[in-house]
Protein backbone atom coordinates (compact mmCIF):
# COMPACT_ATOMS: atom_id res chain seq x y z
CA UNK A 1 0.00 0.00 0.00
CA UNK A 2 2.78 2.38 0.93
CA UNK A 3 4.59 1.53 -2.27
CA UNK A 4 1.57 2.30 -4.41
CA UNK A 5 1.02 5.49 -2.44
CA UNK A 6 4.59 6.57 -3.05
CA UNK A 7 4.25 5.65 -6.69
CA UNK A 8 1.19 7.86 -7.09
CA UNK A 9 2.78 10.68 -5.12
CA UNK A 10 5.99 10.66 -7.12
CA UNK A 11 4.61 9.89 -10.54
CA UNK A 12 4.30 13.55 -11.54
CA UNK A 13 7.89 14.14 -10.49
CA UNK A 14 9.10 11.09 -12.37
CA UNK A 15 7.23 12.27 -15.46
CA UNK A 16 8.71 15.68 -15.07
CA UNK A 17 12.24 14.39 -14.72
CA UNK A 18 11.79 11.97 -17.61
CA UNK A 19 10.52 14.66 -19.94
CA UNK A 20 13.23 17.01 -18.83
CA UNK A 21 15.96 14.50 -19.56
CA UNK A 22 14.47 13.85 -22.98
CA UNK A 23 14.27 17.53 -23.86
CA UNK A 24 17.61 18.50 -22.37
CA UNK A 25 19.19 18.17 -25.80
CA UNK A 26 17.07 21.06 -27.03
CA UNK A 27 17.51 23.09 -23.88
CA UNK A 28 21.24 22.70 -24.24
CA UNK A 29 21.32 24.55 -27.56
CA UNK A 30 18.60 27.13 -27.07
CA UNK A 31 17.71 29.35 -24.18
CA UNK A 32 14.36 28.79 -22.51
CA UNK A 33 13.27 32.32 -23.36
CA UNK A 34 14.02 31.79 -27.05
CA UNK A 35 12.05 28.59 -27.16
CA UNK A 36 9.00 30.04 -25.48
CA UNK A 37 8.89 33.45 -27.12
CA UNK A 38 10.16 32.80 -30.61
CA UNK A 39 7.46 32.67 -33.30
CA UNK A 40 9.34 30.78 -35.98
CA UNK A 41 8.71 27.05 -36.17
CA UNK A 42 10.90 25.51 -38.86
CA UNK A 43 12.34 22.30 -37.50
CA UNK A 44 14.14 21.41 -40.74
CA UNK A 45 16.28 24.52 -40.43
CA UNK A 46 16.62 24.12 -36.70
CA UNK A 47 14.19 26.80 -35.64
CA UNK A 48 12.00 25.82 -32.72
CA UNK A 49 9.72 28.63 -31.61
CA UNK A 50 6.90 27.47 -29.40
CA UNK A 51 5.05 30.76 -29.14
CA UNK A 52 2.37 29.91 -31.76
CA UNK A 53 1.47 26.72 -29.92
CA UNK A 54 1.51 28.28 -26.50
CA UNK A 55 -0.55 31.26 -27.62
CA UNK A 56 -2.88 28.95 -29.56
CA UNK A 57 -3.42 26.79 -26.49
CA UNK A 58 -4.09 29.83 -24.32
CA UNK A 59 -6.58 31.25 -26.83
CA UNK A 60 -8.52 28.02 -27.09
CA UNK A 61 -8.53 27.49 -23.33
CA UNK A 62 -9.54 31.02 -22.41
CA UNK A 63 -12.29 31.33 -25.03
CA UNK A 64 -13.76 27.95 -24.12
CA UNK A 65 -13.74 28.87 -20.43
CA UNK A 66 -15.45 32.17 -21.25
CA UNK A 67 -18.22 30.14 -22.84
CA UNK A 68 -18.26 27.40 -20.22
CA UNK A 69 -18.05 29.33 -16.96
CA UNK A 70 -21.19 31.47 -17.17
CA UNK A 71 -23.30 28.71 -18.72
CA UNK A 72 -22.32 26.21 -16.03
CA UNK A 73 -22.70 28.59 -13.12
CA UNK A 74 -26.10 29.88 -14.18
CA UNK A 75 -27.37 26.41 -15.06
CA UNK A 76 -26.20 24.99 -11.74
CA UNK A 77 -27.88 27.79 -9.81
CA UNK A 78 -31.08 27.45 -11.81
CA UNK A 79 -31.27 23.69 -11.55
CA UNK A 80 -30.52 23.53 -7.84
CA UNK A 81 -32.40 26.61 -6.62
CA UNK A 82 -35.30 27.27 -8.95
CA UNK A 83 -36.54 24.07 -10.54
CA UNK A 84 -38.45 21.19 -9.03
CA UNK A 85 -36.50 18.13 -8.01
CA UNK A 86 -37.64 15.91 -10.86
CA UNK A 87 -35.99 18.30 -13.32
CA UNK A 88 -32.60 17.40 -11.93
CA UNK A 89 -33.49 13.71 -12.13
CA UNK A 90 -34.10 14.15 -15.86
CA UNK A 91 -31.05 16.27 -16.41
CA UNK A 92 -28.52 14.11 -14.62
CA UNK A 93 -28.57 11.21 -17.10
CA UNK A 94 -28.39 13.68 -19.99
CA UNK A 95 -25.32 15.32 -18.48
CA UNK A 96 -23.71 11.94 -17.80
CA UNK A 97 -24.26 10.84 -21.39
CA UNK A 98 -22.65 14.03 -22.67
CA UNK A 99 -19.71 13.44 -20.36
CA UNK A 100 -19.23 9.90 -21.60
CA UNK A 101 -19.01 10.59 -25.35
CA UNK A 102 -15.48 9.99 -26.72
CA UNK A 103 -13.70 13.17 -27.72
CA UNK A 104 -13.20 12.02 -31.30
CA UNK A 105 -16.98 12.01 -31.73
CA UNK A 106 -17.10 15.58 -30.53
CA UNK A 107 -14.36 16.40 -33.02
CA UNK A 108 -16.33 14.84 -35.84
CA UNK A 109 -19.43 16.73 -34.78
CA UNK A 110 -17.31 19.89 -34.79
CA UNK A 111 -16.18 19.26 -38.36
CA UNK A 112 -19.68 18.46 -39.58
CA UNK A 113 -21.63 21.14 -37.71
CA UNK A 114 -19.56 23.84 -36.03
CA UNK A 115 -16.97 24.43 -38.75
CA UNK A 116 -19.53 24.89 -41.58
CA UNK A 117 -21.68 26.99 -39.24
CA UNK A 118 -18.80 29.37 -38.62
CA UNK A 119 -17.60 29.55 -42.23
CA UNK A 120 -21.04 29.87 -43.82
CA UNK A 121 -23.14 31.76 -41.29
CA UNK A 122 -21.34 33.28 -38.32
CA UNK A 123 -18.31 34.56 -40.27
CA UNK A 124 -20.22 36.17 -43.17
CA UNK A 125 -22.80 37.55 -40.77
CA UNK A 126 -20.04 39.35 -38.89
CA UNK A 127 -18.31 40.26 -42.17
CA UNK A 128 -15.28 38.11 -41.48
CA UNK A 129 -13.60 35.79 -43.94
CA UNK A 130 -12.94 32.48 -42.26
CA UNK A 131 -12.61 28.91 -43.36
CA UNK A 132 -14.30 27.69 -40.23
CA UNK A 133 -11.38 25.73 -38.85
CA UNK A 134 -10.50 28.18 -36.13
CA UNK A 135 -9.86 28.96 -32.49
CA UNK A 136 -13.57 29.63 -32.12
CA UNK A 137 -14.58 26.24 -33.54
CA UNK A 138 -12.17 24.50 -31.18
CA UNK A 139 -13.46 26.54 -28.25
CA UNK A 140 -17.08 25.68 -29.06
CA UNK A 141 -16.34 21.99 -29.27
CA UNK A 142 -14.24 22.12 -26.12
CA UNK A 143 -16.97 23.94 -24.22
CA UNK A 144 -19.54 21.33 -25.15
CA UNK A 145 -17.08 18.71 -23.94
CA UNK A 146 -16.20 20.21 -20.59
CA UNK A 147 -19.59 21.68 -19.70
CA UNK A 148 -20.94 18.32 -18.47
CA UNK A 149 -17.96 17.81 -16.18
CA UNK A 150 -17.93 21.30 -14.72
CA UNK A 151 -21.71 21.37 -14.45
CA UNK A 152 -21.82 18.07 -12.58
CA UNK A 153 -19.30 19.31 -10.02
CA UNK A 154 -21.10 22.62 -9.60
CA UNK A 155 -24.47 20.95 -9.10
CA UNK A 156 -22.99 18.72 -6.41
CA UNK A 157 -21.40 21.74 -4.74
CA UNK A 158 -24.66 23.68 -4.62
CA UNK A 159 -26.55 20.65 -3.40
CA UNK A 160 -24.06 20.12 -0.60
CA UNK A 161 -24.88 23.52 0.93
CA UNK A 162 -27.19 22.84 3.87
CA UNK A 163 -30.78 24.02 3.44
CA UNK A 164 -30.56 25.50 6.92
CA UNK A 165 -28.03 28.07 5.72
CA UNK A 166 -30.49 29.11 3.05
CA UNK A 167 -33.26 29.25 5.63
CA UNK A 168 -31.07 31.36 7.90
CA UNK A 169 -30.56 33.95 5.17
CA UNK A 170 -34.23 33.90 4.16
CA UNK A 171 -35.35 34.27 7.79
CA UNK A 172 -33.44 37.55 7.90
CA UNK A 173 -35.70 38.82 5.15
CA UNK A 174 -33.36 38.23 2.22
CA UNK A 175 -34.96 37.51 -1.13
CA UNK A 176 -34.07 34.31 -2.90
CA UNK A 177 -31.72 36.12 -5.25
CA UNK A 178 -30.04 37.96 -2.38
CA UNK A 179 -29.59 34.64 -0.62
CA UNK A 180 -27.97 33.14 -3.69
CA UNK A 181 -25.78 36.15 -4.38
CA UNK A 182 -24.56 36.95 -0.89
CA UNK A 183 -24.65 33.64 0.91
CA UNK A 184 -24.74 30.60 -1.36
CA UNK A 185 -22.23 31.85 -3.92
CA UNK A 186 -19.82 32.87 -1.21
CA UNK A 187 -20.20 29.55 0.53
CA UNK A 188 -19.63 27.73 -2.74
CA UNK A 189 -16.73 29.88 -3.92
CA UNK A 190 -13.86 27.46 -3.18
CA UNK A 191 -15.78 24.70 -4.93
CA UNK A 192 -16.61 26.92 -7.90
CA UNK A 193 -12.95 27.81 -8.32
CA UNK A 194 -11.97 24.16 -8.11
CA UNK A 195 -14.59 23.21 -10.70
CA UNK A 196 -13.44 25.92 -13.10
CA UNK A 197 -9.81 24.98 -12.54
CA UNK A 198 -10.67 21.40 -13.36
CA UNK A 199 -12.39 22.52 -16.55
CA UNK A 200 -9.45 24.73 -17.42
CA UNK A 201 -6.98 21.88 -17.04
CA UNK A 202 -9.12 19.62 -19.19
CA UNK A 203 -9.51 22.27 -21.87
CA UNK A 204 -5.80 22.93 -21.93
CA UNK A 205 -4.89 19.28 -22.28
CA UNK A 206 -7.65 18.14 -24.64
CA UNK A 207 -6.07 16.82 -27.81
CA UNK A 208 -8.25 14.98 -30.27
CA UNK A 209 -11.33 17.16 -30.61
CA UNK A 210 -9.27 20.34 -30.77
CA UNK A 211 -6.82 18.93 -33.30
CA UNK A 212 -9.70 18.06 -35.61
CA UNK A 213 -11.20 21.55 -35.80
CA UNK A 214 -8.56 24.08 -34.84
CA UNK A 215 -6.95 24.18 -38.28
CA UNK A 216 -3.39 23.23 -37.28
CA UNK A 217 -1.72 26.25 -38.85
CA UNK A 218 1.48 27.40 -37.24
CA UNK A 219 1.09 31.11 -36.79
CA UNK A 220 -0.01 33.53 -34.14
CA UNK A 221 -3.80 33.81 -34.32
CA UNK A 222 -5.01 37.40 -34.44
CA UNK A 223 -8.67 36.73 -33.76
CA UNK A 224 -10.84 33.81 -32.75
CA UNK A 225 -11.71 33.29 -36.41
CA UNK A 226 -8.10 32.51 -37.29
CA UNK A 227 -6.87 28.95 -37.32
CA UNK A 228 -4.29 27.98 -34.74
CA UNK A 229 -2.33 25.11 -33.32
CA UNK A 230 -2.17 23.83 -29.78
CA UNK A 231 0.56 22.10 -27.79
CA UNK A 232 -1.24 18.75 -27.43
CA UNK A 233 -2.10 18.78 -31.13
CA UNK A 234 1.54 19.44 -31.98
CA UNK A 235 2.63 16.34 -30.11
CA UNK A 236 -0.18 14.13 -31.38
CA UNK A 237 0.21 15.17 -35.01
CA UNK A 238 3.96 14.85 -35.23
CA UNK A 239 5.29 12.31 -32.83
CA UNK A 240 6.58 9.29 -34.68
CA UNK A 241 7.04 11.18 -37.92
CA UNK A 242 9.99 13.15 -39.23
CA UNK A 243 12.05 12.04 -36.29
CA UNK A 244 15.05 12.05 -38.57
CA UNK A 245 15.18 15.82 -38.20
CA UNK A 246 17.75 16.59 -35.54
CA UNK A 247 16.36 17.50 -32.13
CA UNK A 248 12.80 17.13 -33.38
CA UNK A 249 11.77 14.48 -30.86
CA UNK A 250 13.50 16.51 -28.20
CA UNK A 251 11.35 19.50 -29.18
CA UNK A 252 8.17 17.45 -28.89
CA UNK A 253 9.29 16.31 -25.45
CA UNK A 254 9.77 19.93 -24.55
CA UNK A 255 6.20 20.61 -25.66
CA UNK A 256 5.04 17.87 -23.33
CA UNK A 257 7.14 19.35 -20.56
CA UNK A 258 5.48 22.72 -21.13
CA UNK A 259 2.06 21.11 -20.94
CA UNK A 260 2.91 19.43 -17.69
CA UNK A 261 4.38 22.62 -16.26
CA UNK A 262 1.30 24.63 -17.16
CA UNK A 263 -1.06 22.02 -15.65
CA UNK A 264 1.02 22.05 -12.48
CA UNK A 265 0.83 25.83 -12.45
CA UNK A 266 -2.97 25.73 -12.81
CA UNK A 267 -3.14 23.29 -9.95
CA UNK A 268 -1.05 25.45 -7.67
CA UNK A 269 -3.01 28.61 -8.44
CA UNK A 270 -6.27 26.76 -7.87
CA UNK A 271 -5.02 25.38 -4.60
CA UNK A 272 -4.03 28.84 -3.48
CA UNK A 273 -7.48 30.24 -4.17
CA UNK A 274 -9.27 27.34 -2.55
CA UNK A 275 -7.26 27.73 0.64
CA UNK A 276 -7.72 31.48 0.49
CA UNK A 277 -11.52 31.34 0.27
CA UNK A 278 -12.14 28.27 2.34
CA UNK A 279 -11.91 30.02 5.66
CA UNK A 280 -15.59 30.84 5.92
CA UNK B 1 -59.34 38.15 20.01
CA UNK B 2 -57.52 38.38 23.29
CA UNK B 3 -55.38 41.50 23.67
CA UNK B 4 -52.46 39.46 24.88
CA UNK B 5 -52.45 36.93 22.08
CA UNK B 6 -49.66 37.52 19.60
CA UNK B 7 -50.07 34.51 17.36
CA UNK B 8 -53.26 32.58 16.76
CA UNK B 9 -53.09 29.34 14.87
CA UNK B 10 -56.43 28.11 13.55
CA UNK B 11 -57.15 24.74 11.91
CA UNK B 12 -53.67 24.44 10.53
CA UNK B 13 -53.14 21.35 8.40
CA UNK B 14 -49.95 20.45 6.59
CA UNK B 15 -49.69 17.64 4.07
CA UNK B 16 -46.58 16.26 2.44
CA UNK B 17 -48.01 14.29 -0.43
CA UNK B 18 -50.49 11.95 1.25
CA UNK B 19 -48.97 12.03 4.70
CA UNK B 20 -50.44 14.54 7.07
CA UNK B 21 -47.70 16.16 9.11
CA UNK B 22 -49.86 18.56 11.13
CA UNK B 23 -53.45 17.79 12.02
CA UNK B 24 -55.90 20.54 12.91
CA UNK B 25 -53.57 22.63 14.98
CA UNK B 26 -55.16 25.33 17.15
CA UNK B 27 -52.79 27.25 19.38
CA UNK B 28 -52.81 30.67 21.03
CA UNK B 29 -49.40 32.11 21.67
CA UNK B 30 -49.40 34.94 24.21
CA UNK B 31 -47.38 38.10 23.88
CA UNK B 32 -44.13 38.59 25.80
CA UNK B 33 -44.14 35.06 27.12
CA UNK B 34 -42.07 32.01 26.37
CA UNK B 35 -44.26 29.38 24.77
CA UNK B 36 -42.62 25.99 24.60
CA UNK B 37 -43.74 23.48 22.02
CA UNK B 38 -42.90 20.14 23.53
CA UNK B 39 -43.01 16.70 22.04
CA UNK B 40 -41.00 13.73 20.86
CA UNK B 41 -38.91 13.91 17.70
CA UNK B 42 -40.84 13.73 14.46
CA UNK B 43 -44.10 15.04 15.87
CA UNK B 44 -44.18 18.07 13.57
CA UNK B 45 -42.77 20.72 15.89
CA UNK B 46 -40.23 21.96 13.40
CA UNK B 47 -42.77 22.03 10.58
CA UNK B 48 -45.07 24.09 12.77
CA UNK B 49 -42.27 26.56 13.40
CA UNK B 50 -41.48 26.76 9.69
CA UNK B 51 -45.11 27.55 8.96
CA UNK B 52 -44.85 30.56 11.23
CA UNK B 53 -42.31 32.35 9.07
CA UNK B 54 -43.33 30.81 5.78
CA UNK B 55 -40.13 28.83 5.32
CA UNK B 56 -42.54 26.14 4.19
CA UNK B 57 -42.55 28.04 0.89
CA UNK B 58 -39.15 26.47 0.26
CA UNK B 59 -40.68 23.03 0.08
CA UNK B 60 -43.14 22.91 -2.79
CA UNK B 61 -44.24 19.41 -1.75
CA UNK B 62 -45.83 20.79 1.43
CA UNK B 63 -49.48 21.79 1.29
CA UNK B 64 -50.43 24.20 4.03
CA UNK B 65 -54.02 25.12 4.86
CA UNK B 66 -55.70 26.96 7.71
CA UNK B 67 -54.90 30.28 9.31
CA UNK B 68 -51.99 31.73 11.21
CA UNK B 69 -52.91 35.14 12.57
CA UNK B 70 -50.17 37.42 13.78
CA UNK B 71 -51.68 40.54 15.34
CA UNK B 72 -54.82 39.56 13.48
CA UNK B 73 -53.28 39.24 10.00
CA UNK B 74 -53.35 35.89 8.31
CA UNK B 75 -49.78 35.37 7.20
CA UNK B 76 -50.56 32.29 5.16
CA UNK B 77 -52.52 34.47 2.78
CA UNK B 78 -49.99 37.26 2.66
CA UNK B 79 -48.71 37.18 -0.85
CA UNK B 80 -47.16 40.60 -0.96
CA UNK B 81 -44.20 40.89 1.31
CA UNK B 82 -42.93 37.64 2.74
CA UNK B 83 -39.57 39.31 3.32
CA UNK B 84 -41.04 41.95 5.63
CA UNK B 85 -43.02 39.24 7.31
CA UNK B 86 -39.96 37.11 7.98
CA UNK B 87 -38.25 40.12 9.48
CA UNK B 88 -40.91 40.18 12.17
CA UNK B 89 -39.37 36.96 13.43
CA UNK B 90 -35.87 36.03 14.42
CA UNK B 91 -35.03 32.40 13.78
CA UNK B 92 -32.66 30.24 15.78
CA UNK B 93 -32.16 26.77 14.37
CA UNK B 94 -30.99 23.49 15.87
CA UNK B 95 -27.41 23.99 14.88
CA UNK B 96 -25.85 27.37 14.30
CA UNK B 97 -25.48 28.33 10.66
CA UNK B 98 -23.41 31.49 10.56
CA UNK B 99 -23.36 33.16 7.17
CA UNK B 100 -20.08 32.72 5.29
CA UNK B 101 -18.79 36.15 6.31
CA UNK B 102 -16.97 37.81 9.17
CA UNK B 103 -18.54 37.95 12.62
CA UNK B 104 -19.24 41.64 12.15
CA UNK B 105 -20.85 41.19 8.74
CA UNK B 106 -23.12 38.43 9.98
CA UNK B 107 -24.93 41.06 12.02
CA UNK B 108 -24.37 43.90 9.57
CA UNK B 109 -25.94 41.87 6.76
CA UNK B 110 -29.17 41.52 8.73
CA UNK B 111 -29.11 45.26 9.41
CA UNK B 112 -28.58 46.05 5.75
CA UNK B 113 -31.55 43.89 4.82
CA UNK B 114 -33.52 46.03 7.24
CA UNK B 115 -32.51 49.02 5.14
CA UNK B 116 -29.98 50.57 7.50
CA UNK B 117 -27.16 52.06 5.46
CA UNK B 118 -25.46 54.52 7.77
CA UNK B 119 -22.14 52.91 8.74
CA UNK B 120 -21.96 54.52 12.14
CA UNK B 121 -25.43 53.31 13.00
CA UNK B 122 -24.59 49.83 11.79
CA UNK B 123 -21.52 49.87 13.98
CA UNK B 124 -23.52 50.90 17.00
CA UNK B 125 -26.23 48.31 16.40
CA UNK B 126 -23.80 45.45 15.80
CA UNK B 127 -22.38 46.15 19.22
CA UNK B 128 -25.84 46.46 20.73
CA UNK B 129 -27.09 43.12 19.44
CA UNK B 130 -23.90 41.28 20.32
CA UNK B 131 -24.30 42.60 23.84
CA UNK B 132 -27.92 41.52 23.90
CA UNK B 133 -26.84 37.99 23.03
CA UNK B 134 -24.12 38.27 25.71
CA UNK B 135 -21.37 37.68 23.20
CA UNK B 136 -19.77 41.11 22.93
CA UNK B 137 -17.21 40.80 25.71
CA UNK B 138 -15.82 37.54 24.36
CA UNK B 139 -15.37 38.57 20.76
CA UNK B 140 -14.97 42.33 20.71
CA UNK B 141 -11.42 41.99 19.39
CA UNK B 142 -12.29 39.33 16.83
CA UNK B 143 -15.02 41.07 14.84
CA UNK B 144 -13.17 40.76 11.53
CA UNK B 145 -12.58 37.04 11.81
CA UNK B 146 -14.69 34.54 9.88
CA UNK B 147 -17.72 33.57 11.93
CA UNK B 148 -16.93 29.89 11.44
CA UNK B 149 -13.91 30.22 13.75
CA UNK B 150 -16.09 30.76 16.80
CA UNK B 151 -16.93 27.86 19.08
CA UNK B 152 -20.30 26.29 18.43
CA UNK B 153 -21.84 27.88 21.53
CA UNK B 154 -20.58 31.28 20.45
CA UNK B 155 -21.87 30.66 16.93
CA UNK B 156 -25.32 29.96 18.30
CA UNK B 157 -25.28 33.20 20.26
CA UNK B 158 -24.08 34.98 17.12
CA UNK B 159 -27.07 33.53 15.29
CA UNK B 160 -29.31 34.78 18.08
CA UNK B 161 -27.79 38.25 17.76
CA UNK B 162 -28.30 38.06 14.01
CA UNK B 163 -31.92 37.06 14.52
CA UNK B 164 -32.44 39.99 16.86
CA UNK B 165 -30.80 42.35 14.39
CA UNK B 166 -33.77 42.21 12.03
CA UNK B 167 -35.69 43.88 14.85
CA UNK B 168 -38.32 41.18 15.20
CA UNK B 169 -41.28 40.99 17.53
CA UNK B 170 -41.16 37.24 17.73
CA UNK B 171 -38.28 34.84 18.26
CA UNK B 172 -38.64 31.35 16.84
CA UNK B 173 -36.20 28.83 18.28
CA UNK B 174 -35.96 25.26 17.06
CA UNK B 175 -34.23 23.17 19.73
CA UNK B 176 -31.59 25.88 19.92
CA UNK B 177 -29.51 24.16 22.57
CA UNK B 178 -29.52 20.61 21.26
CA UNK B 179 -26.03 20.91 19.78
CA UNK B 180 -24.55 22.90 22.65
CA UNK B 181 -22.67 22.10 25.82
CA UNK B 182 -24.46 22.71 29.15
CA UNK B 183 -22.82 26.06 29.81
CA UNK B 184 -23.65 27.46 26.39
CA UNK B 185 -27.18 26.11 26.76
CA UNK B 186 -27.53 27.90 30.06
CA UNK B 187 -26.29 31.09 28.42
CA UNK B 188 -28.99 30.83 25.75
CA UNK B 189 -31.72 30.03 28.25
CA UNK B 190 -30.77 32.96 30.45
CA UNK B 191 -30.72 35.25 27.45
CA UNK B 192 -34.22 34.09 26.53
CA UNK B 193 -35.38 34.83 30.06
CA UNK B 194 -34.22 38.42 29.75
CA UNK B 195 -35.53 38.82 26.20
CA UNK B 196 -39.11 37.91 26.88
CA UNK B 197 -39.94 41.39 28.12
CA UNK B 198 -39.48 42.69 24.62
CA UNK B 199 -40.22 39.67 22.47
CA UNK B 200 -42.70 36.87 22.10
CA UNK B 201 -40.71 33.69 22.14
CA UNK B 202 -41.70 30.35 20.63
CA UNK B 203 -39.32 27.58 21.56
CA UNK B 204 -39.41 24.06 20.25
CA UNK B 205 -37.80 21.37 22.37
CA UNK B 206 -38.02 17.75 23.33
CA UNK B 207 -36.16 18.30 26.59
CA UNK B 208 -38.59 18.23 29.49
CA UNK B 209 -36.34 19.91 31.98
CA UNK B 210 -35.65 22.78 29.63
CA UNK B 211 -39.36 23.32 29.16
CA UNK B 212 -39.88 23.26 32.90
CA UNK B 213 -37.05 25.74 33.47
CA UNK B 214 -38.04 28.48 31.06
CA UNK B 215 -41.59 28.00 29.82
CA UNK B 216 -44.54 30.20 30.65
CA UNK B 217 -46.85 28.27 28.40
CA UNK B 218 -46.55 24.71 27.15
CA UNK B 219 -48.01 23.09 24.06
CA UNK B 220 -47.62 19.32 24.03
CA UNK B 221 -47.65 17.75 20.58
CA UNK B 222 -47.67 14.15 19.52
CA UNK B 223 -47.76 12.73 15.98
CA UNK B 224 -48.84 15.97 14.40
CA UNK B 225 -51.56 16.77 16.88
CA UNK B 226 -51.79 19.14 19.79
CA UNK B 227 -52.56 16.95 22.77
CA UNK B 228 -52.64 19.56 25.47
CA UNK B 229 -51.83 23.20 25.98
CA UNK B 230 -51.84 25.63 28.87
CA UNK B 231 -49.64 27.33 31.41
CA UNK B 232 -46.61 25.46 32.61
CA UNK B 233 -48.21 24.86 36.00
CA UNK B 234 -51.30 23.30 34.43
CA UNK B 235 -49.54 21.05 31.95
CA UNK B 236 -46.73 19.91 34.19
CA UNK B 237 -48.57 20.04 37.49
CA UNK B 238 -51.88 18.58 36.49
CA UNK B 239 -51.88 17.04 33.02
CA UNK B 240 -55.33 16.07 31.84
CA UNK B 241 -54.51 13.79 28.95
CA UNK B 242 -53.14 10.29 29.27
CA UNK B 243 -50.41 10.82 26.65
CA UNK B 244 -49.14 13.94 28.36
CA UNK B 245 -48.90 12.07 31.64
CA UNK B 246 -46.95 9.28 29.97
CA UNK B 247 -44.56 11.68 28.26
CA UNK B 248 -43.97 13.69 31.39
CA UNK B 249 -43.41 10.48 33.30
CA UNK B 250 -40.77 9.50 30.78
CA UNK B 251 -42.50 6.26 29.82
CA UNK B 252 -42.34 7.05 26.14
CA UNK B 253 -40.51 9.57 24.08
Amino acid sequence: MIISLLLVAFLPFLLFIGLYLKSVLLLHDYSLGDLIFSKVWRPSSGKFGFAPFIIGSIWVTVVSMLITAPICLLTAIYVTQYTKKYFLRIMHPAIDILAGIPSVVYGLWGILVIVPFISRYLGPWLGIQTMGYSILAASFVLSIMIIPFVLNILIEIFRAIPTELKEAALSLGATQWQTIKHVLLRKALPGIIAAFGFGLARAFGETMAVLMVVGNVVRLPKSVFDPGYTLPALIANNYGEMLSIPKYDSALMFAALLLLAVSLFFNLVMHFFIVRYNKY
Amino acid sequence: MDQNTKIEIRDLNVFAGKTQILKNINIDIPKNKITVILGPSGCGKTTLLKCLNRLTDLYPELKVSGQILIDGNNILEAKEDIYKLRQQMGLLSQRPYPLPMTIYNNIAYALKLRGIKNRREIHKLVMHYLQQASLWEEIRTRLREPASRLSIGQQQRLCLARGLAVNPEIILADEPTSALDPISSQFIEETFGSLKNDYTIVLVTHVLRQAKRIADNVVFMYLGEVIEQGSVEEVFGNPKMEKTKLYLGGTFN
